[in-house]
């Protein structure tokens, strides 16, 4: 699905190389600092490679637009959600590609009727707006779902649902989450260490949380 | 005047600027190239013409009707005044669509000044619709400079809803407002501006009445060349709450300036003004992407959502 190849860019990654496989589910972990969402905003477009290549499928993206690459089947939930005062919660999710956006807002625990007319802005608490944000990235189905750090700036109850959410979808999708939790590492199939720039470690959720234990 | 007797371009402005694609229920007036080309009453809501400019009555205890008032402008180089005043009786429901657009393909300037006085008795809770639009390939400008005073009475409420989107080459518009004793008023204004366009809007609120509100939001978006002036100025006599926001996103090499001020003349007086002019902000650009749009469709959401 895809292939990170010797991916450097501005002296945080530094020669990254790995695969993601088709309906894996793949945790990126590490210390802060160490690029783990410079590499995710890479494989999105949002910040373009110094050297080395992204397969996506068998196509090199390393060139494409942001859009070119959403367009193809690549998405990704940002860390920070972004407020744009004007555009609701229904024209984000419909943006996103889909018809139900209620469907969406139900599965991050959000009611629709309180919520889909409202924008996205100060009008809404942060972890609202995150709960939208990830709900934008399930409306759009892609193929390779991306999440920055999805548990940050959620409360347990949220944080619950998210986990169950990513236990459904995991079935179907391939998904990359940068995360510390360890009960969304525990959903890994694979988990890669990021280190100062370079992935030091590949193993299983069981094997690594053993190691930091 | 048959609706189907309206050439296709005054059609076309009545549906811009009313939403009307065929006469409307109740009563109405229209005026089209400085004439009343069709009016009607209905039993609780007169329309007349006193020197040149429209005198609606609307009856004590009238609820859910409407009056359409639309004008038109089709012919190049006219310029009109209209001085229009409704007489709006206690306890009423009523909603005013008043509009006007004006097609101009010649090189003279079109212009349409209308004044609308609105009297609003007690416990009258009344919906002013007014919506600009201007189009035409001439080299002649389209001006539109409206002014509105409200008079509102104990208990009323007035909310207006003031659109400026398209093809206005320049405006002046000016609204006042007097609010009584437990009286509201509330404003959701929404103008652009492209090229070389300019807009100007004066809200000049007193709040008058212990007890009286306004709530006054303006969203504005500036492209090209264009220059915009937001001045908001409210008054607060007495125990009264007032709120003035206005909103913009600049663009290209557009300028606008936003003076809103606040006048407390009593220590109950709770006046709050908010003032936002930007960009739309990158980062707003490149989520929207990131959902498969382009740069061009992300601004258009962005700008289309705002002036919603």
């Amino acid at each position: 699905m895809l292939k990170i190849d010797k991916v450097s860019y501005k002296g945080i990654l530094k020669g990254v190389g790995f695969d993601v496989f088709d309906n894996e589910l793949v945790v990126i972990t590490g210390p802060n600092g160490s690029g783990k969402s410079t590499l995710a905003k890479c494989i999105m477009g949002i910040n373009k490679i110094s050297s080395g290549k992204i397969l996506f499928g068998k196509k090199d993206i390393s060139k494409e637009s942001i859009t070119e690459r959403a367009k193809l089947g690549v998405s990704f939930a940002f860390q920070q959600p972004v407020k744009i005062k004007g555009v609701t919660v229904r024209d984000l999710l419909i943006s996103a590609g889909t018809n139900k956006p209620e469907k969406y807002l139900k599965m991050v625990g959000l009611v629709p009727e309180e919520y889909l007319e409202r924008e996205l802005s100060n009008t809404l608490s942060g972890g609202e707006l995150k709960r939208i944000e990830i709900a934008s990235i399930l409306a759009r189905d892609a193929k390779l779902m991306i999440f920055d750090e999805p548990e940050a700036g959620i409360d347990l109850w949220s944080f619950n649902d998210l986990v169950d959410v990513f236990k459904k979808i995991k079935k179907d999708h391939t998904i990359i989450i940068i995360s510390h939790q360890e009960r969304i590492i525990k959903l890994a199939d694979r988990v890669l260490v990021l280190e100062n720039g370079q992935v030091s470690r590949e193993c299983t959720a069981d094997e690594f949380l053993e190691e930091v234990k | 005047m048959e609706f189907c007797e309206f050439s296709e371009v005054e059609k076309q402005m009545l549906k811009e600027v009313a939403g009307l694609y065929a006469v409307p229920e109740g009563a109405y007036n229209f005026r089209v190239n400085g004439k009343s080309v069709s009016r009607k009453s209905s039993s609780n809501i007169d329309v007349n013409i006193v020197d040149g400019g429209l005198v609606i009555n609307v009856k004590p205890g009238t609820k859910n009707e409407s009056v359409h008032i639309p004008v038109v402008l089709s012919k190049t180089g006219l310029k009109e005044t209209v001085k229009n005043t409704f007489n709006i009786g206690e306890n009423t429901d009523v909603v005013i669509i008043a509009g006007c657009g004006i097609y101009n393909c010649g090189e003279n300037n079109s212009e349409h000044n209308g004044v609308h006085i609105l009297n609003v008795g007690k416990n009258a809770k009344v919906k002013y619709v007014e919506k600009h639009y201007g189009t035409g390939g001439g080299g002649g400008a389209r001006i539109l400079n409206p002014t509105t005073n409200a008079y509102i009475e104990e208990g009323a409420e007035v909310e207006m809803d003031l659109e400026q989107i398209k093809g206005v080459d320049s405006t002046i518009r000016k609204t006042t407002a007097n609010v009584g004793k437990n009286a509201k008023l509330i404003i959701r204004e929404r103008l652009m501006t492209h090229g070389r366009q300019t807009a100007e809007s004066i809200i000049e609120t007193t709040l008058a009445g212990e007890n009286s509100a306004a709530d006054i939001v303006s969203r504005a978006v500036a492209q090209d060349l264009s220059r915009q002036k937001f001045n908001s100025h409210i008054v607060g006599e007495g125990k009264c709450r007032g709120h003035s926001e206005c909103d913009a996103i600049i663009m290209d090499k557009a300028q606008v300036l936003a003076e809103p001020a606040l006048d407390a003349k009593s220590i109950d007086a709770e006046l709050v003004h908010e003032a936002a002019i930007g960009k739309i902000a990158g980062e707003q650009i490149i989520k929207l992407e990131t959902l498969g749009l382009t740069k061009a469709e992300a601004e258009s959401l962005i700008i289309n959502g705002f002036l919603k």
